[in-house]
């Protein structure tokens, strides 16, 4: 295709992320290294209805000279990806000496914050993302074999999960899992121990968030493998069948490498999503167990003071984790496409 | 120490739900020409506001309204504009930080004293002697209590959070509740809260005078954690995920006796559909609780009140004034919109819903800080005390992580150097 | 799958159990909350106990039967859900309408240009759905104010969209991938231009693939939740902001079997539309429009 054309046809969708995301990048990537001017205190007398108290207050006329001269705040470099809301490298610099073993060290990691909320991040990622995709494709392949009648219905109760929103979702599922709920309760008589409370211990409160996740994500795979599966190649099926192969070969040769475009684009979604959990932890109260980096981003801005270049910084530090993170689907993408392009 | 039954005021606090209609005395509020435009909260009372500040419109004078409880994510960007988009913003003594932080807010002293009469003098919130909001109602977090299961416990209403342990003990030991007391202590801003709470009532300082410095690795902030963890023992094993509204539904679903809650809630406790009658009937309330035989009752002092944009014309400015001020007049109290509030409106009688809140203000308790960094340090404690509740560390090792928190927060923002 | 392999009725057995107990999973917290709506809150979270969701002891105390229409009642009437469901439908449908439109454009350019640059628009592209939308959002806020555009619905179909903008490229170039070159690059060896093969070659043939992209943009508007609450005044907000302010805040109390009512209604409109387009998904895929 020739640049010009190409140019036209990618315009509208171009332009649509440069102004709202590639600029907002950008001015968020400028916040992470600038901070509010240091304020000029005052002690002055409140009153009110509760009577008269003597407090602290931002002296404007002199702040707003600082704010005048450098509209931007004050520039300070890498110093807030530094602090201990961040990488902590001063925190991890002490740690690493004051600590003998390695369990020591990790365990006296997890009360940062930043690593507390990347090990939980990292975990759901890691486990949700491969069961969600095998749950999905399993899905898909028993959805495909229903006779007609029932292949609508079936798939729309299999999309229920995904298509309800997941704040609610997990406020439902959250309702369900206490101790009194229809979940605890079962889970209480099958593990025949009346005081057991999926809320109340951070493993049980990880695994259940792990599997609201794949709960959540797997109807996604089934519905894209699903409609991969409707352009399977009916001539390659019936020939590896006529050569003898079993249903396993067909789906081990056939079937997955012809999804296999749909697997690297189901499991790059689900990365990137997953590694942005926040959702589901909000939906199960879940912050005294389990904190996720877009946890720590809403923290930051959610609080009676906003903190925008904390919220920056951890938001670039995103970024950069599902760059990381992706890097082998990327290379793999790459690949790809040089072949097709050659 | 005063005592009241809810259950005679479950019929009216039904009516709080009720459509609001009232006397549109006030035709035009003496408003000639202008903008108004509210950014606020969403419950009843401000509700009454709004529609109150409605009232005042006419060809001339345009009244908007956007009460939404995510009110604070918005407030400061939709009047830092110019001309800002809301001419006003209901606030609370939390909320408000971050509007004078910013310095969106004028101070409202020459209207005051133009337009000012029939607005109380302690309806005034003054910041080092400029009047920044004019208050209109009042709230805290004050004891409620099951009088039927302490009879039958056989123990006093507790005036210390000591009492309330031992009481504890006692209702768990004779097999009438296994977990008899409630609290929001879910991990954030609740859990926070109660620690600012207790730590109050052990008479603890939150800051080194007249700085932003943190100081509450202390022996009161440690004695505050405890008492927390002790009351925790008797609560639900999931405390840790209850915030006000969960607490709510164990004090009606009959499973607490014993809990430490919103002056503003406690009409809903009973009167929602479903509540059984013995809590119906038996829910009473009562003045904050001391601690550590200590004076100052462990809580906070609220209020909520509104404010008039920076950057307006002084036209639109006046015009806000105004319709604000008519929306808290004395003539918006009747029936309905009485319940809905502890008001401090002239002519408000006060309700037994307002008991535990009128109690709290009786014992002096302490406002909630106005300081420009108080909302930093809440949510330092609010992420990291929840480490403590579970017994992962100690209190003195909770009590440094919220101070490191804190202290690169501040630093941040330009609080500390 | 072809007559010359017939099933073993073990593999067909564990097949339908499989599927049953999937769909139970998936289902049942659904048929749960549908039933749970027609109780009231306590019983419904049944915090004294469980079967009291089932047997609703304090729904008939209150109301004498042991279902009411009360949260319903309130959602609809009283809190007026609809205005909050027209809102919805709004934005789904322009969201959904331009999305596709400037999607299939641009996914349709990736799939059919081999320069190195689309590689790295894929990439960037991928970068950009890295950015958590809370940041986002919280960035909109001053200019929105700013330029008068913050509470107006159109604004937050364009974010929505360019938000989406991401997600549905690449959907919609893996889907292109698949339709052969040949086809579109022999209508315009027989003299068509490149939009004129785009509109009268790929556009019939393209439908699968943009009805799931389609289905996707649908429920990312209908689900959508950071950007809603935040860019959307109080009469333009849409039905998850609604449902999620009716559960209350710390000072107040809310109505949460409004909450759930409201959950049970705004799932009840995309069981039509599910059935109806996965009829569209199956018919237009088994047409034999795609060879692979």
């Amino acid at each position: 295709m020739k640049h010009r054309t190409f140019f036209w046809f990618f315009l509208p969708s171009g332009l649509a992320m440069l102004l709202f995301i590639a600029f907002p990048i950008v001015s968020v990537l400028i916040q992470s290294v600038y901070a509010p001017h240091e304020a000029v205190l005052v002690t002055v007398e409140n009153s009110g209805p509760f009577g008269i108290t003597k407090s602290t207050s931002i002296d404007q006329e002199a702040t707003e000279a600082l704010r005048a001269a450098e509209p931007l705040g004050r520039f300070v470099g890498s110093q807030i990806y530094f602090d201990r809301g961040h990488l902590a490298i001063n925190e991890l610099a002490s740690l690493w000496q004051t600590t003998e073993t390695w369990g020591d060290f990790t365990s006296r990691l997890g009360n940062l914050p930043f690593y507390r909320a990347l090990s939980f991040t990292l975990t759901y990622t890691f486990t949700t993302v491969p069961l969600l995709m095998a749950l999905g494709f399993m899905i898909a392949l028993a959805v495909n074999t229903l006779p007609g009648a029932l292949k609508g219905l079936t798939i729309f109760f299999s999309l229920l999960p995904m298509i309800v929103t997941p704040i609610i979702g997990s406020l439902i599922l959250f309702w369900m899992i206490d101790s009194r709920g229809v979940i605890g309760s079962l889970l209480q008589y099958l593990a025949d121990d009346p005081n057991l409370s999926l809320k109340a211990s951070t493993p049980l409160v990880w695994i259940s968030i792990i599997v609201y996740g794949i709960w959540h994500s797997a109807p996604f795979a089934f519905v894209v493998f699903y409609a991969g599966l409707q352009t399977l190649p009916q001539d390659t099926l019936e020939s590896a069948q006529i050569d003898g192969a079993t249903r396993w070969q067909q789906i081990r040769y056939v079937t997955i490498p012809h999804l296999m475009p749909l697997v690297t684009f189901v499991a790059l979604i689900k990365l990137m999503d997953n590694f942005r959990v926040f959702e589901e932890i909000v939906g199960f109260n879940a912050e005294a167990h389990a904190t996720s980096l877009s946890w720590i981003i809403f923290n930051d801005l959610g609080g009676e003071t906003r903190l925008l270049s904390s919220a920056s910084a951890t938001s670039v530090l995103t970024i950069i984790g599902v760059a990381i993170l992706l890097s082998p689907v990327l290379v793999r993408t790459w690949r790809d496409f040089n072949e097709k392009s050659h | 120490m005063k005592h009241f039954k809810l259950a005679l005021l479950s019929a009216t606090a039904v009516a709080a739900f009720a459509t609001t209609s009232y006397a549109d005395g006030h035709a035009n509020c003496g408003i000639e020409a202008g903008r108004v435009s509210i950014v606020g909260n969403e419950f009843p009372a401000i509700q009454t506001i709004g529609s109150g500040a409605k009232a005042c419109a006419s060809d001339t004078v345009e009244v908007k309204a956007n009460l939404t409880a995510d009110h604070q994510k918005i407030n400061v960007a939709g009047m830092t504009g110019n001309p800002a988009e809301y001419t006003t913003a209901i606030v609370a003594n939390s909320s408000i930080v971050a509007l004078m932080n910013e310095d969106v807010i004028r101070p409202l002293d020459d209207l005051v004293a133009k337009h000012g009469d029939g607005i109380k003098p302690n309806q005034l919130i003054t910041v080092g002697g400029k009047v920044m909001a004019v208050a209109f109602m009042a709230n805290a977090q004050h004891l409620v209590y099951r009088d039927d299961i302490l009879k039958e416990a056989g123990v006093e209403v507790p005036k210390t959070y000591e009492d309330m342990l031992a009481a504890a003990k006692v209702i768990r030991d004779k097999g009438i509740l296994q977990n008899p007391v409630g609290g929001a202590y879910k991990a954030g801003w609740n859990l926070a809260q109660e620690f600012n709470n207790m730590y109050i009532g052990y008479g603890g300082q939150f800051f080194k005078d007249g700085s932003a410095e943190v100081s509450i690795n202390n022996e009161q902030g440690v004695k505050a954690l405890e008492m927390m963890k002790s009351l925790s023992e008797y609560m639900n094993p999931d405390f840790l995920t209850h915030d006000s509204n969960a607490t709510s539904a164990e004090w009606k679903a009959g499973n607490v006796a014993l809990m430490n809650m919103w002056g503003s809630r406690t009409g809903a406790l009973v009167d929602a559909e479903g509540t059984a009658p013995e809590v119906i009937e038996h829910t009473s309330l009562a003045s904050p609780m001391t601690v550590g035989g200590g004076s100052t009752a462990a809580t906070t002092l609220w209020w909520d009140g509104w404010t008039v944009a920076k950057n307006i014309s002084d036209e639109d400015a006046e015009a806000t004034f105004l319709a604000m001020k008519a929306a808290i007049d004395p003539s918006i109290l009747n029936e309905t919109t009485t319940p809905q509030a502890v008001w401090l409106i002239d002519g408000y009688e006060p309700s037994p819903q307002s008991a535990g809140v009128f109690g709290a203000v009786e014992m002096a308790a302490t406002p909630y800080p106005m300081l420009p960094y108080q909302g930093l340090l809440h949510t330092a404690l609010g992420a990291e005390l929840a480490d403590f509740m579970q017994g992962k560390e100690s209190a003195e090792q909770a009590l440094a992580d919220v101070e490191a928190a804190y202290t690169a927060a501040a630093k941040e923002n330009g609080f500390l150097q | 799958m072809s007559k010359a392999q017939r099933k073993s009725p073990l593999l067909r057995a564990s097949l339908s159990l499989f599927i049953i107990i999937w769909l139970i999973m998936a289902a049942f917290p659904f048929l749960w909350t549908l039933w749970g709506s027609f109780k009231v809150e306590l019983d419904f979270f049944s915090i004294t106990d469980w079967t009291d969701a089932l047997t609703g002891p304090r729904t008939e105390a209150t109301y004498g039967s042991p279902f009411t229409g009360a949260g319903y009642e309130g959602a609809w009437i009283q809190e007026e859900f609809w205005r909050a469901g027209i809102n919805t439908t709004l934005v789904c449908i322009f969201v959904v309408c331009t999305s596709l439109t400037i999607g299939t454009l641009g996914g349709y350019a990736l799939s059919r240009s081999g320069f190195k640059y689309v590689f790295w628009l894929l990439i960037a592209a991928l970068i950009f759905r890295a950015m958590p939308p809370i940041t986002l959002v919280a960035g909109y806020l001053l200019p929105f104010f700013e330029w008068n555009l913050w509470g107006h619905l159109a604004t937050t179909v364009i974010v929505l969209v360019a938000i989406n903008q991401p997600f549905t490229l690449w959907m919609l170039h893996s889907f292109f991938m698949k339709i052969p070159k040949d086809l579109d690059e022999s209508a315009m060896v027989d003299g068509c231009t490149r939009f004129q093969a785009f509109r009268h070659v790929i556009i019939p043939v393209m439908w699968p693939g943009v009805i799931t992209t389609g289905l996707f943009s649908f429920l990312l508007a209908y689900n959508d939740f950071a950007v809603t609450a935040m860019l959307l005044s109080k009469e333009n907000q849409t039905m998850v902001p609604k449902i999620a302010s009716f559960l209350g805040t710390t000072q107040t109390e809310g109505n949460v079997m409004f909450a759930v009512a409201a959950v049970v209604s705004a799932t009840a409109p995309l069981f039509v539309l599910v059935m109806f387009f996965q009829r569209q998904i199956v018919s237009g895929l088994t047409a034999g429009a795609v060879k692979g």
